[in-house]
């Protein structure tokens, strides 16, 4: 059974044009997949469908053997638990502790009045605590977010996302918003919670050399139809050009070694 | 060319609207048969009036004790009508921002409730109110209460819909209950802003409260209106220097909390 069916997906904000267009794909358990393609081509909008952030106007996404589309209330809070995600501007509470944002990824387990309240255990404050030395960023846990660099809160974020024990890591441009130094550590901690943990990891990412170096398959997408779905070795320079339209001319002056 | 010509507009544009600044104020004076050189020449005069009537003396100070009891009345007023407000104003806020809104309606309904509450002056409100609850601290309570509930509705929503969307959307990922979304995220990120508007609020009702006090015959405001009107300028004016006092102590106090909140 695959992690993640996604079948004939679409996707209209009203009108008549789609945002996803007939997607369809399969992920199984520990792949680390690359989404890339131009701004506005549904990237964001399709892994937010994932999780039912967004819900989709026609077809089906399964999360391990579930159905997104149909799930009550309560099963889309269960299976929500099981899906970790984190967003190029991170979303974390900024006037709230490192540690704190961290146990929000626990939130999905809780009944709803002891989520209200905050109340946490002692052995999910110790696992909160792990992660946060497994980031690195032990010696943070009681400062505020907002007083953190960008690449340390991507690592509070992906700490959180880990809390949540989950099967699936949906990831939103993690590193648009950061320096290179930055953004080779949250892609390497990504690729170590893929291998070491089989994680299953699916990421949006506008670097095309990011995608390459890190994925083990690449879907590229364009208006909202996957116009490429294969291993890194298979994206040719032709493909990137069919993938990025006229927006390829700017990610080769960028990306200088694809000439090579 | 095309820059200048651009430029050009743009000058012309702003000429016209001082041009048409102009003519309103001229015709404003021409309707209401105000003469403006009048009203200037005016001023010493009312000046010299004020320094020779207007101050404090030494038998309005008897009056002070009663002065300060009226201002502690009117400053418990004001700061309970705006809590409570500010607090209630959260809690539709909740119901009406788009990020949080348990439906659509929640927000049309919010909305039309501030816009009422907020658009109808308070001095409207306090005679309005006038009929139904008579001359009492509820009336004026109920006036400041009014418009800071429709005021803090409108821009909690807004605070709530800037601020807090992307760690309302992380939550909602986690597979966090509405409730703990509210509690986790919601509140700790429109907690300054909150607490700033809310300072905010009582600042300006304190000033508010005066001028209802007026209107509902309670407080300092009618105190003041008893001096003045019964000629007793001394008193009057005691009463003046307490209010201007009291408001600048407020917000030295709420300044004070804004620099610990806001940091």
């Amino acid at each position: 059974m695959p992690v993640l069916h996604v079948e004939n997906v679409r996707k209209t904000y009203g009108g008549s044009s789609f945002a996803l267009d007939g997607v369809s794909f399969s992920i199984e358990k520990g792949e680390f997949v690359a989404i890339i393609g131009p701004s506005g081509a549904g990237k964001s909008t399709l892994l937010r469908c994932i999780n039912r952030l967004i819900a989709v106007t026609s077809g089906t996404v399964s999360v391990n053997g579930t159905d997104v589309t149909k799930v009550s209330n309560s099963g889309l809070r269960v299976l929500r638990r099981t899906v970790g995600m984190i967003f190029q501007h991170y979303n974390l509470v900024n006037r709230l502790t490192v540690i704190e944002n961290v146990l929000h990824g626990r939130l999905g387990y809780k009944s709803s009045l002891s989520g209200t309240f905050g109340l946490f255990s002692h052995a999910e404050k110790m696992r909160a605590y792990e992660l946060l030395q497994a980031v690195g960023l032990s010696e943070q846990i009681y400062q505020r977010c907002g007083q953190l660099s960008g690449g340390q809160k991507q690592r509070v974020g992906i700490a959180r996302a880990l809390i949540q024990d989950p099967t699936l890591m949906l990831c939103d441009e993690p590193i648009a918003s950061l320096d290179p130094n930055a953004a080779k550590i949250v892609m390497d901690t990504l690729r170590d919670i893929n291998q070491r943990l089989g994680i299953t990891v699916v990421a949006n990412l506008h670097q095309v050399h990011a995608a390459r170096e890190y994925a083990h398959r690449i879907i590229g997408v364009n208006a909202g139809k996957v116009v490429f779905d294969g291993p890194p070795s298979l994206l040719t320079l032709e493909i990137i050009q069919q993938i990025y339209g006229s927006e390829a001319q700017d990610l080769m002056l960028a990306d200088g070694e694809l000439h090579a | 060319m095309r820059s200048i010509d651009f430029l050009m507009r743009q000058r012309l544009v702003v000429g016209l609207v001082c041009l048409g600044i102009l003519i309103a104020s001229y015709a404003a004076v021409v309707v209401t048969e105000y003469d403006v050189v009048k009203g200037f020449r005016s001023i010493p005069k009312a000046v010299i009036w004020s320094s020779e009537n207007f101050y404090p003396d030494e038998k309005s100070l008897k009056r002070l004790p009663k002065i300060i009891a009226k201002m502690q009345e009117t400053l418990v007023t004001a700061v309970t009508a705006t809590t409570c407000a500010a607090f209630v104003g959260f809690l539709v806020a909740i119901l009406g921002a788009n990020a949080t809104r348990p439906h659509w309606v929640f927000s049309i309904v919010s909305r039309a409730i501030a816009s009422l509450f907020r658009n109808v002056d308070v001095s409207a409100w306090s005679l309005i109110l006038l009929f139904s609850f008579g001359q009492s601290m509820f009336t004026g309570y109920l006036a400041l209460f009014f418009v800071t509930f429709g005021f803090m509705v409108r821009m909690l929503m807004e605070t709530i819909d800037l601020s807090s969307a992307d760690t309302i959307e992380a939550l909602r990922a986690t597979g966090a209950s509405p409730s703990a979304v509210i509690t986790q995220s919601v509140i700790p990120t429109c907690m300054p802003q909150f607490v700033s508007w809310t300072l905010f609020m009582i600042e300006t009702n304190i000033r508010s409260a005066t001028l209802v006090g007026i209107l509902t015959g309670t407080g300092i405001g009618n105190l003041f209106d008893i001096y003045y009107k019964s000629l007793n300028y001394h008193a009057a004016s005691l009463v003046i220097v307490v209010i201007v006092i009291a408001v600048l102590l407020i917000e030295s106090v709420s300044n004070a909390i804004r620099r610990v909140v806001l940091q």
